[in-house]
């Protein structure tokens, strides 16, 4: 395992920025550091909590990026989220009002017929300059998507520094060189300040079975309107309180 | 104060010279391109004989154009050549070629543009150019209608042409008016051409007929009888060609008649001939390779790029296979189009082999010049995103990559619009309220749940949905949305939609389709239709 820190001396010629995913000083997992690599992220069909986690850690990982000075224009580069056509049969397409609002103008749907094409097409998008971010969804274990495939994807991601969040719906955990790989479910909402009754802000349960460079772990990660935070596991008859502070207490 | 002369001159500017259309009428176009396909003068050798130009309509043959031999012997055009032939026994025939009129009329379209700066085409045998503030290099509208007549009369083509301020004018003088007849901005053009036919305002034939059982005659006649009488008798004709009081008026230039102009375009071409036809791939690919980068340097030196290509592939025995590429933005890189055109050309059957490669850019754009090694850029910095689409429509088809654009529906499926990806889009008045949460995944197709409990206001307390029963611990709504009634039929039904999450912490989007007792049906069902983060 190889524990590169942040203060890599500068003289190495590597910025730290260059690396596939710079951590934080003692090994730990933090959604709000910048990420240019291939993660996986493994969740039941029936939900959409893969892909909420999903798109969750990727606006976390691309608000930790570190920003040049012609960047400092508000982030105008288009995404792409490419489905195979079982993922769009179990868990729908996309929906433009429900995507995060500086994500929906910006989006590139690509709706493969099989996981070959869908392969291609995550590493036509990796190996695009002008992306965001690749979000990938795949069902099930096919043939295509053996351990040589996703070792392609992580190259070309790494080489072209452009982040891949994979989905694999309903997937059985198989040989896989993501250099993140989460296994995801929903987890109670939080609650709302004005209707305890209704679905609050998502919550997720995390599991980064297996990573590179990191420690794995558990969290319950929740996305609110401050943005991503990954929390210690909480019981599922255990909800969140309302993480807005109340009115008018300042 | 004293006025500056050029700052006042600057602050009024001087009026736009009038506007001066010339039109031409190529009065014997059919009968004259045949003529100068045999090679003869006027009235000589094969002239010399009644010659009829032929069509074959549903009736049996019929006369298109006659030359002046055959127009002397009483063969006239538009009779049926049975009827004309009892005329004229003698009378000789050869086919009429009405696409090969209009391909050298839009020849002479372009070749008219060194009278005026824009010409438009008006068919089957006419002309139109824009002259005006150009006589003056010409000496003169007198002189450059003498021009125009020379050198059509030096082309063998008959002519006749007229200068007036509309395009009307121009046609009906052309038409019906003396011999290069100039119709002049301070003229009363009313009186001027009152004494032409009423054939000449461009009617259709029923409409003449109409005005011929009227007697009305001439154009001064329609100028007699009060226009209200003219407005109710012609009340039903929309389109300006059967509608006699629109032609007068945009004869007189009281209403605008827009024109089309003509634009000499020249696609882009490229083309290999081989000597020892193709039968193989890589060798194929080889002259796709040189086609490409002739097609480069041919648009560089344009300042073009490619939106659309052609590559057409003759077979040695007379088949031809044509493959289409659409490109996402203008490009010129010959590795991108040797690229895109590789999948495209697996299925292609060489047969015998294939004998020439054409490549032609039917659609290009300005492209200003840019860096050159693409590909290998591409390498280190990776593709640009039209590349990228491009990449991904070649393999998947242009329906497969798209963006969803906002549409002005409150159906949730109807509020989303699959456009493609690099199209600019529009920004709609109103948009998703704020306090509306939506799903973050729309099903195709809603998909039926089986309410296994309901609480007795109405929301379920445990579904079945795909095999796995759901209870439900939170829910918020209902938000009604009711049917688009000025698009759908009136028994279509409401929705109430719930968003709720259940025990496991799941969150869905579920509606109930109608309401009990609303007429519409049966007792409401319920759907799942969108999947929340």
């Amino acid at each position: 395992m190889i524990h590169t820190p942040i203060s890599l001396p500068e003289s190495a010629g590597i910025s730290a920025a260059a690396l596939p995913h710079p951590l934080t000083a003692r090994g730990e997992w933090s959604p709000h550091v910048p990420f240019a690599s291939h993660a996986e992220v493994f969740a039941p069909a029936a939900e959409a909590s893969g892909a909420g986690l999903a798109l969750g850690l990727a606006r976390a990982a691309l608000a930790a990026a570190p920003r040049t000075a012609e960047d400092e224009v508000e982030d105008r580069r288009a995404w792409l989220w490419v489905q195979d056509a079982a993922a769009i049969r179990l868990g729908g397409r996309p929906y433009r009002p429900g995507l995060p609002a500086d994500l929906r103008a910006r989006l590139v749907h690509v709706a493969a017929a099989k996981p070959e094409d869908a392969l291609f097409a995550l590493e036509e998008g990796v190996r695009c300059r002008d992306l965001a971010f690749v979000v990938g969804e795949i069902a099930g274990n096919p043939r295509a998507l053996d351990f040589t495939a996703s070792r392609r994807l992580v190259l070309a991601a790494e080489r072209h520094g452009i982040a891949l969040w994979l989905i694999r719906l309903g997937a059985a955990r198989d040989l896989g060189a993501a250099r993140l790989r989460w296994e995801a479910r929903a987890a109670p909402s939080a609650q709302t300040r004005w209707n305890a009754h209704a679905p609050g802000a998502p919550a997720w349960h995390a599991e980064l079975f297996r990573a590179r460079g990191v420690r794995p772990g558990t969290w319950t990660v929740r996305e609110d309107v401050a943005g991503l935070s990954a929390g210690k596991p909480v019981p599922d008859d255990v909800r969140q309180p309302d993480p807005l502070p109340a009115h008018g207490a300042a | 104060m004293c006025v500056n002369p050029i700052r006042s001159r600057r602050m009024a500017p001087p009026d736009p010279p009038p506007r001066r259309i010339l039109a031409v009428w190529l009065a014997r176009l059919a009968v004259d391109r045949w003529r100068l396909s045999e090679g003869c003068v006027p009235g000589e050798g094969a002239d010399a004989l009644p010659v009829a130009l032929v069509a074959e309509t549903a009736h049996g043959p019929r006369i298109a154009a006659t030359n002046a031999a055959a127009r002397a012997a009483g063969v006239m055009p538009a009779t049926m050549l049975a009827d004309a032939r009892a005329v004229c026994p003698e009378v000789e025939t050869r086919p009429s070629d009405p696409a090969g009129d209009l391909a050298l009329l839009e020849n002479l379209a372009t070749w008219v543009q060194r009278w005026g700066p824009w010409s438009a085409l008006d068919p089957p045998d006419g002309l139109l150019v824009d002259t005006s503030g150009v006589a003056h290099l010409f000496g003169g509208e007198r002189a450059l209608l003498a021009d125009l007549l020379a050198r059509f009369a030096a082309r063998g083509l008959t002519a006749r042409a007229a200068i007036a301020p509309t395009a009307g004018g121009a046609w009906a003088l052309a038409h019906y008016g003396p011999d290069a007849a100039i119709l002049a901005p301070e003229d009363d053009a009313r009186a001027r051409l009152a004494g032409l036919p009423v054939a000449a305002l461009r009617l259709d034939d029923d409409v003449l007929l109409i005005l011929r059982r009227l007697g009305l005659k001439r154009l001064g006649d329609l100028e007699g009888i009060a226009r209200d009488a003219l407005v109710r008798r012609f009340r039903n004709r929309r389109s300006a060609a059967a509608n006699p009081l629109v032609r007068m008026d945009q004869l007189l230039g009281r209403v605008p008649e827009p024109l089309v102009p003509v634009v000499a375009e020249v696609a882009p071409l490229v083309q290999r001939r081989v000597s020892e036809p193709l039968r193989h791939r890589a060798l194929l690919d080889q002259v796709l390779g040189d086609l490409a980068r002739d097609m480069a340097r041919l648009l560089e030196g344009r300042a073009l790029g490619a939106r659309r290509l052609e590559l057409g592939l003759w077979r040695v025995d007379g088949e031809v296979v044509v493959r289409r590429v659409e490109l996402a933005a203008a490009t010129r890189d010959p590795a991108h189009i040797a690229t895109l055109f590789g999948p495209r050309l697996d299925d292609v059957d060489a047969g015998f082999g294939i004998e020439t490669i054409r490549l032609r850019a039917s659609w290009a754009e300005p492209l200003a010049l840019a860096q050159r090694d693409f590909e290998a850029a591409a390498e280190h910095h990776g593709t640009s995103l039209a590349a990228c689409v491009d990449r991904l429509v070649v393999r998947l088809g242009a329906r497969a990559v798209s963006r969803p654009v906002a549409q002005a529906s409150h159906l949730p499926e109807r509020a989303q619009k699959w456009r493609p990806p690099l199209d600019p889009e529009h920004r709609l008045a109103q948009n998703e309220f704020a306090f509306h949460a939506r799903p973050l995944k729309l099903l195709d197709r809603a998909e039926p749940i089986a309410v296994l409990y309901a609480t007795p206001d109405g929301l379920p307390r445990r579904f079945r949905w795909r095999g796995t029963v759901h209870e439900v611990a939170r829910a918020e709504g209902p938000e009604r949305i009711a049917p688009e009634w000025w698009r759908e039929k009136s028994t279509v039904r409401l929705r109430d939609y719930y968003r709720i999450e259940d025990s496991a912490g799941r969150r869905y989007w579920i509606y109930r389709h109608g309401l009990i007792g609303d007429g519409r049906g049966g007792p409401p069902e319920w759907f799942l239709q969108g999947l929340c983060a």
